[in-house]
């Protein structure tokens, strides 16, 4: 199975440690690669907020850049990117007129997106494409003693009707089924769907540490020994700004936050270093000292 | 049908107040809402039951509820979509508001909200001999937010009331949207600057809460997303909010990509001491991993940015 991958700035800027991992992961699972390059950023909501048709023509061009390259599958591996690319792709596809008039800004580079691509995060490729029992047959570490709170990050949830949850409604699953893949038990809590508090980390920071207070707060509470997230600007702000929410709460959180590929990587005996996990500012060696889990 | 309501109970006269769940197994036709249903219980198994409902038709907006953890009009949930093999269906009171007696919140706090917003005409100029005449045109993109039935489900599900509760929220804030972009208001740029301020447009957190649930299509965020453009473009650029999309555009359009710790440093504001300090640790903390973002200079162009810059370069001439 061969993908256009998309990156995302993040996971080649602020969270490098996702980038490794998903390319030691993917190896495994047979997911093979071809990166889209010079793909322009998605615009992540904020460059919408002046407007959709900018950020509309630079994801069109890359949808054309990938249909260039003869693939029809984009994958990416960040819950924004996926969101703000399947809003975008549907605008495109629902009105051709609107495709044509966005196409207009392509002329110049050669390029031209005829409609034919489909953008899925890992996540789904994974459960939908790979399937959970491929996944198994590679779990040479099973994570039999950890508790997993899944995160999903909003942009991979909402708005259901652009997410192609019509089609596939399990969708909101995919992070449970996963961790239970991994033999992993996944722990329910109340902020599992909801917002991480990223966009106004720089805006309200109040307000986005009280976010991440009471999520890793409430994961925490209800017994999980880690988080995992398909987002990196969920993990940004659920690991990097942990120190000062629970700073600003007044008590000690200390959840580590898995990448989606980490905890995958760590369930088939890829090493805690070569996944990166030495990288987070949250520490993860309890987690790696847990009996089941290779150092 | 067999259906399974298990309702939040909250009685604050009652010697044991609650909150606690009491499940209802009830026998109704294939057809009903979830409204049928709790009605069907008030009626003929629990009179005590408190719940707020009216038109039963999508329109009058007073029967938002939590169902299965999502706010919904109760009216417009039919029991056989979401519970079609008899599962047990949990109803709440809407969140982020006060709940006064079991399904029942105080609204006070809603229309507080939208009061704030000044939601009325204010035209400037004389007074017309006849009607404000308006263009057709210059009113349709007012039909989403005109569609708003004050129902309150927008704001039982936004992230941001519900760790502060002085956010206008989103449905004052399309409220305010819909007389900002209404021809015939003179009051638009006093508008603006009054959302402009904490607490206003720049708050929401955009996590498409509001969207998902609104159940007339007003999607509130996305109009919020409309305030913040039109406070830029009225020239109120000195905030965190404006900054922070001024330096994400300047970065993607120069490089093809995001430049994060620019991004960081000019929205907090590059001659901000305290907010750069404070920050310092963190900095460190990802300097030391080996992962802060490479800055300014040092953020090097994705391959064929000039292309990207092309497209911004264009958009800005159309605008």
């Amino acid at each position: 199975m061969k993908y256009a991958f998309y990156p995302g700035c993040v996971s080649r800027g602020g969270t490098p440690e996702l980038y490794d991992s998903t390319i030691a992961v993917a190896t495994q699972l047979g997911i093979e690669l071809e990166e889209i390059v010079g793909a322009a950023c998605t615009g992540a909501g904020v460059l919408q907020e002046k407007g959709l048709k900018l950020g509309d023509a630079l994801n069109a061009r890359t949808f054309a850049m990938a249909e260039r390259m003869g693939l029809t599958t984009i994958m990416t591996i960040c819950s924004t990117c996926q969101g703000v690319m399947a809003q975008a792709n549907k605008r495109l596809l629902d009105d051709p007129d609107y495709l044509a008039e966005i196409n207009e800004e392509l002329i110049p580079e050669g390029l031209e997106y005829t409609g034919r691509i489909i953008v899925k995060h890992f996540a789904w490729v994974l459960v939908e494409e790979v399937g959970l029992d491929s996944l198994e047959a590679l779990v040479t570490n099973p994570l039999e003693d950890m508790k997993i709170a899944p995160f999903y990050g909003c942009y991979i949830l909402r708005p259901s009707d652009a997410l192609g949850y019509d089609e596939n409604p399990g969708r909101d699953n995919y992070l449970e089924r996963i961790i239970a893949a991994c033999s992993a038990e996944p722990v329910n809590f109340p902020g599992r769907l909801s917002c991480c508090g990223f966009p106004i980390m720089l805006i309200n920071e109040k307000n986005s540490m009280a976010m991440v207070g009471n999520h890793t707060h409430s994961a925490k509470a209800a017994g999980a020994d880690a988080m995992v997230t398909p987002c990196p600007l969920c993990h940004l702000n659920l690991d990097g700004q942990q120190p000062k929410a629970q700073a600003l709460r007044g008590e000690k959180i200390g959840l580590p936050i898995l990448h989606l590929p980490q905890l995958i990587g760590l369930s088939m005996g890829i090493s805690p270093r070569e996944l990166g996990l030495n990288r987070h500012i949250v520490s993860t060696s309890g987690l790696q000292g847990k009996a089941s889990v290779r150092a | 049908m067999q259906a399974k309501l298990r309702v939040r109970r909250y009685d604050p006269e009652a010697a044991e107040p609650g909150p606690y769940t009491q499940d209802y197994q009830i026998d109704v036709p294939d057809h009903y809402t979830v409204l049928d249903a709790l009605i069907h219980v008030r009626e003929d198994e629990d009179p005590s039951l408190a719940l707020r409902c009216s038109c039963r038709a999508s329109i009058c907006g007073s029967c938002a509820m939590t169902v299965n953890e999502t706010a919904r009009l109760v009216c417009k949930t039919k029991l056989t979509d979401i519970a079609p093999n008899g599962e047990a269906v949990l109803v709440e009171p809407m969140n982020n508001q006060r709940v006064i007696k079991d399904l029942v919140v105080d609204l006070d706090f809603f229309w507080g909200k939208i009061r704030a917003v000044e939601p009325y005409l204010q035209p400037r100029g004389e007074e017309p001999e006849g009607e404000y005449i308006a263009p057709n045109e210059s009113m349709l993109n007012l039909l989403t937010p005109m569609g708003c039935i004050m129902c309150g489900a927008c704001v039982s599900a936004c992230t941001v009331l519900e760790v502060d509760d002085t956010f206008l929220g989103p449905a004052a804030l399309a409220k305010a949207y819909r007389f900002v972009a209404d021809p015939r208001d003179g009051e638009a740029h006093q508008r603006l600057s009054t959302l402009n301020d904490a607490s206003g447009a720049w708050d929401c957190t955009r996590c498409y809460q509001c969207v998902q649930v609104c159940p007339k299509g007003v999607a509130p965020m996305e109009r919020i997303m409309e305030l913040r453009d039109s406070i830029m473009e009225d020239g109120m650029t000195n905030t965190a909010g404006a900054r922070h999309v001024e330096s994400f555009a300047h970065s993607v359009a120069h490089t093809g990509w995001l430049d994060e710790t620019m991004l960081a440093v000019d929205s907090w504001g590059k001659f901000n001491l305290p907010k750069l300090m404070g920050n310092a640790m963190l900095g460190f903390r990802t300097l030391v991993r080996g992962k802060l973002p490479a800055p300014g200079p040092f953020h090097k162009k994705r391959p064929g940015a000039e292309n990207v810059g092309r497209i911004f370069k264009r958009f800005e001439q159309k605008q």
